[in-house]
């Protein structure tokens, strides 16, 4: 019974901590000029087209992000799996890397990079692709590995094999569906991942929503508020919508 | 056709004998090439370049100038902080992190509490960054709601003491509020871990709560919470959004050094001084997170 009260003590204090900054969000948002509440800053996120601008690229990243590392990195697992096992500590190492390499270090060898990707390909702030596959490599490495270590993957391999199938009829059409739950898991994730990244797009010089939204800071705080919130619940619908994902994942996990 | 067609029995790199083109394993390499020149371009070379500039002085040559230059001033200043910064908050973080996750991991693993609390903790650990500069700025800063009520109805003033907030102690107050969360999402599954048998085991045996924790819970939960709070350090050493977002003038931790670096706060000479901290940031984290490597595989043991 004790136990009881205090487990909620612990979870009504620090719950009051974490929401107390949300709340704030919510009123200094809509502080109107006399003291009154007005939606001034909500409204005028829509009305300010750089930081529209910055949203869409953000969105767009955000797509083009999870669709290379997903292209990256499935192909190379499974083959790696099925055909070359003596890779796979390389490839690990290789994936989880930048977990050790802080994204401001990284930014540094980075931009002599992207002085060559500029006059390759142009400077467009889609470049950034380039950086956040590498960014949410680890991540998408881990559900990835997840999903293939639940199906029985070179029995999957060597029936379509044996049936005729093609390597890429092999790898679309047998184990992307069959980890699909971890392609969504690993998509959502990086999707989330890009969305907030501001360390590499600020100090290669693009500009993204975070980028925008730090910059509006320093004149209007009220609209760079109502974005930050905006953004901070975007991201917990989606790994609210994550956790769901993982679940069913997770039953068919024992079920196996 | 990039693949030699084999038996469909073609287990590992052995090649079936007498089958032609199996003999070609190069083949079998082609297919992970444009991962190793992807990753080799945009992740192996930068760091490379990094590692290796902090030994280079501005014309290439061969110098531990930079290296020297960190053991002094503001540099060293810069690093003492960031452990500093970041061992406070991984402490604190921990112990109300593991606390949260006792509170949370009594509810049912499938509980609404469990998943709100789990997803938020997942955006506020992983998301952050701006968004959490300006959450605090909207909470405690110069017009913040907190430090309006305090002032209007105790007439406190927050900012008596100098602007704090965008000094250390407010990072390490910001900084908490990521890493409270980052300690919930991996320490649940160690909690998970505990088998309910144990405790009951325990109280069979006539043992109190208190037994069970010093005797049995404590000592299997110790590994992964030490490994956590290394995972924390390594975290806070590495954050760079929030403090950026936050503190706009001066540099009072390393990743903020770099942006200094980066940006061009650095004397005629000195090109290599970023890279040299970027080394310093690595070697940290790096020992960090060995450390963490070695306490996980001694604590799945018990999983």
């Amino acid at each position: 019974m004790a136990m009881k009260v205090v487990r909620w003590l612990v979870l009504g204090a620090l719950g009051a901590f974490f929401l107390l900054p949300l709340v704030a969000m919510a009123e200094f948002s809509t502080r109107g000029v006399d003291g009154g509440r007005s939606l001034d800053s909500w409204t005028s996120i829509l009305s300010d087209p750089d930081l529209v601008d910055a949203i869409l690229v953000s969105v767009q990243l955000a797509v083009t992000s999870s669709l290379v590392v997903l292209a990256l990195l499935v192909p190379t697992m499974t083959w790696i799996r099925l055909r070359l096992p003596g890779l796979r500590r390389l490839v690990e190492f290789l994936c989880l890397l930048p977990i050790t390499i802080p994204a401001i270090v990284l930014v540094v060898g980075l931009a002599p990079v992207y002085a060559w990707v500029d006059y390759f390909v142009g400077d467009s702030p889609l470049t950034l692709t380039f950086a956040y596959a590498v960014l949410v490599l680890p991540f998408a490495y881990r559900a990835i590995d997840a999903g293939l270590s639940s199906i029985d993957l070179k029995t999957l391999a060597e029936a379509a094999r044996g049936l005729g199938a093609s390597w890429g009829a092999v790898l679309l059409r047998v184990v992307v569906p069959n980890i699909r739950t971890a392609l969504i898991g690993a998509s959502l994730l990086s999707v989330a991942l890009v969305l907030g990244e501001f360390t590499l797009a600020s100090l290669l010089n693009f500009d993204t929503l975070q980028v925008r939204v730090n910059l509006l800071g320093k004149r209007n705080a009220g609209v760079s508020i109502a974005v930050s919130l905006l953004s901070l619940l975007f991201a917990f619908a989606l790994l609210f919508l994550l956790s769901f994902v993982g679940r069913r994942r997770g039953t068919v996990a024992e079920e196996g | 056709m990039v693949a030699p067609v084999t038996t469909p029995a073609g287990s590992g790199t052995r090649a079936a004998p007498g089958r032609g083109p199996a003999a070609k394993p190069w083949l079998a390499w082609l297919v992970v090439v444009p991962f190793l020149a992807y990753v080799g371009v945009f992740l192996v070379y930068p760091t490379v370049l990094v590692l290796a500039g902090a030994f280079q002085d501005a014309d290439g040559g061969f110098t531990a100038a930079n290296l020297v230059a960190l053991g002094e001033g503001v540099y060293l200043q810069a690093f003492l902080r960031s452990v500093e910064l970041s061992a406070l908050t991984a402490l604190l973080g921990a112990v109300l992190g593991a606390l949260l996750c006792w509170a949370v991991s009594a509810g049912g693993p499938d509980g609404l509490l469990r998943r709100v609390v789990v997803a938020g903790s997942g955006v506020l650990a992983q998301f952050g960054g701006v968004p959490l500069a300006f959450a605090f700025l909207a909470t405690v800063g110069f017009q913040g709601f907190v430090t309006r009520f305090l002032n209007e109805w105790l007439g406190i003033d927050l900012f008596a003491r100098g602007a704090w907030l965008f000094e250390l102690p407010g990072l390490t107050l910001v900084y908490t509020f990521f890493q409270i969360p980052l300690m919930l999402i991996v320490f649940l599954p160690a909690l998970d871990g505990l088998r309910p048998q144990w405790r009951e085991a325990v109280d069979g045996l006539g043992g109190s709560t208190w037994s069970y924790w010093r005797h049995v819970g404590g000592p299997i939960l110790l590994p992964a919470f030490l490994g956590a709070l290394l995972l924390l350090f390594a975290n806070a050493f590495s954050a760079y959004a929030t403090a950026a977002a936050l503190v706009s003038q001066g540099s009072p931790i390393v990743p903020l050094q770099i942006r200094g670096a980066l940006t061009g706060e650095v004397l005629l000479g000195t090109e290599n001084l970023g890279k040299a901290l970027g080394l310093g940031m690595v070697v940290v984290v790096a020992v960090a997170m060995g450390l963490y490597a070695l306490l996980q595989r001694r604590f799945a043991r018990w999983q």
